[in-house]
């Protein structure tokens, strides 16, 4: 029955799984894992760590899903699906972990909901629950706006993962040694097509540098340390993003210089209050894409898919 | 309570033989993901590593585990998940290559080898240089380093003209 041998077997499955492709069960990613953290770590703030780079991972998967049937070829389709897929695969382990090291941050939905922790943690927060940053919730414009931005995230994320391979939290160093070899591939892929499109046609060039000049106010908020951050640092867990900085920069020079791009003139669009995606506040984008993305999932709390 | 040497192989050549629902011509065991079996009487906990984060494949992977070695008689079935070390395609065993080849698709070479530094940007530089696996030339161009599945990417023959899969090194 589950040799795959038909597609019609599993119709006919006594137990009812076999007609779904993937199982009826929600299955715990972090499964076996050791997740016991070093004794002089503050849970809540290794607990909203792990939110934030999930959620940055989260809604950019979301972002590059909406892709799907409208790319402007099948294989570009194809690619920005398999980057999502990746980047829910971090947030998935994330988020799990966020549920692990402080159950207090998951959402109650009910006494008999069948909805596991990252399940919870990603359709039942409101918006101003998610600690992304607002680069990755910005609507997609068109392909070239979304190759600079996934070139921006993956460039910063895998600086920022490389140097978190060595976290003193067993399962952020696994996340992360995971995620440099997905990473890698997502920045090459961005990388390429900036450097097609910047030096391609004029047209290309021109919503090139318009997705630019959209991006780059966005850039200087993922190196802006919250307090979880530094502390998490300190402590050999985390890692300071202003750190990462040199190799961000260094990338992107490289890029953009292959590419026969200027860089945008320096123009951070500032926090509100002080405060910005990690801190919750977001930009109307946010409430839309997640009104969206957890509609299904809100509609049928006790649903079992 | 002593468990004869049967048992433990038993369930073991059971995980082994699990068919990976992606490329349903490996094994388990081709592929490289089992850590671990142990067995305990009845009981059977079995170690995976996950190909990628978000392959959607390692789901059916753990329900197919579990179902086989529940036929085969073991009542109680946990299985873990082992992050560290990340799954490398160099873990695909002899077997499961010369599987692939036959079965028509491009091998994996050795995966990169991390040097010290920052990780360099490969901009214009072919990534590698495969064989057609339909007639053998050399003259391929990859269409998209993202193919059917998280673990594949699609090139092309530019003298047999086929499309054809490379199982990517990670």
């Amino acid at each position: 029955m589950n040799d795959h041998d038909s597609a019609y077997d599993g119709l006919v499955d006594g137990d009812g799984h076999g007609q779904w492709a993937f199982g009826t069960s929600f299955d715990d990613p972090l499964a076996g894992v050791d997740t016991t953290v070093p004794g002089d770590v503050d849970l809540g703030a290794l607990a909203r760590y792990c939110l934030m780079l999930g959620d940055d991972a989260l809604v950019s998967s979301q972002r590059l899903a909406e892709w799907s049937t409208r790319a402007p070829e099948l294989e570009e389709e194809v690619a920005l699906a398999n980057v999502g897929l990746d980047l829910i695969g971090q947030a998935r382990l994330l988020l799990a972990r966020a549920a692990a090291a402080d159950s207090t941050v998951v959402p109650f939905i009910s006494d008999t909901s069948p909805v596991p922790a990252e399940d919870a943690l990603a359709f039942f927060r409101d918006q101003f629950g998610f600690r992304n940053v607002r680069l990755v919730e910005l609507a997609n414009g068109d392909f070239a706006h979304t190759v600079v931005r996934l070139l921006v995230f993956a460039t910063w994320r895998l600086a920022l993962f490389d140097r978190l391979r060595t976290s003193r939290d067993p399962v952020l160093a696994a996340v992360a040694n995971k995620g440099v070899k997905e990473l890698t591939y997502h920045r090459d892929y961005a990388a390429r097509w900036v450097v097609t499109l910047g030096a391609g046609t004029a047209e290309s060039k021109r919503r090139t540098a318009d997705a630019l000049l959209e991006i780059f106010p966005f850039v200087d908020e993922l190196f802006v340390p919250t307090q979880d951050e530094l502390v998490l640092a300190e402590v050999g867990v985390g890692v300071d993003p202003r750190t990462v900085r040199p190799e961000f920069d260094a990338v992107l020079a490289q890029v953009l210089h292959a590419a026969e791009m200027e860089e945008p003139p320096a123009r951070f669009s500032g926090f509100v209050g002080g405060r910005g995606g990690r801190a919750g506040l977001h930009t109307g984008a946010l409430g839309l894409l997640l009104a969206e993305m957890q509609s299904v999932a809100r509609e049928h709390p006790e649903g079992v898919w | 309570m002593t468990v004869a040497a049967t048992t433990v192989s038993s369930a073991q050549e059971i995980v082994a033989s699990v068919m990976d629902p992606e490329m349903p011509l490996l094994t388990l065991a081709d592929l490289g993901v089992i850590r671990s079996v142990d067995v305990e009487a009845n009981f059977v906990c079995v170690t995976i590593t996950p190909t990628y984060s978000g392959c959607p494949a390692m789901a059916t992977m753990r329900d197919d585990i579990e179902h086989k070695l529940n036929d085969a008689g073991y009542g109680s079935v946990q299985i873990k998940t082992q992050l560290s070390p990340p799954w490398s395609s160099d873990w695909i065993s002899e077997e499961g290559l010369a599987k692939l080849r036959t079965a028509g698709y491009s091998v994996p070479g050795a995966a990169p080898r991390r040097t010290s530094g920052p990780i360099a940007l490969t901009l214009t530089a072919k990534p590698r240089d495969i064989l057609c696996p339909q007639c053998g030339s050399a003259n391929t161009r990859l269409s998209s380093e993202f193919g059917a599945t998280l673990c594949k990417a699609l090139y092309r023959c530019l003298d047999c003209l086929e499309p054809f899969d490379h199982v990517k090194e990670i």
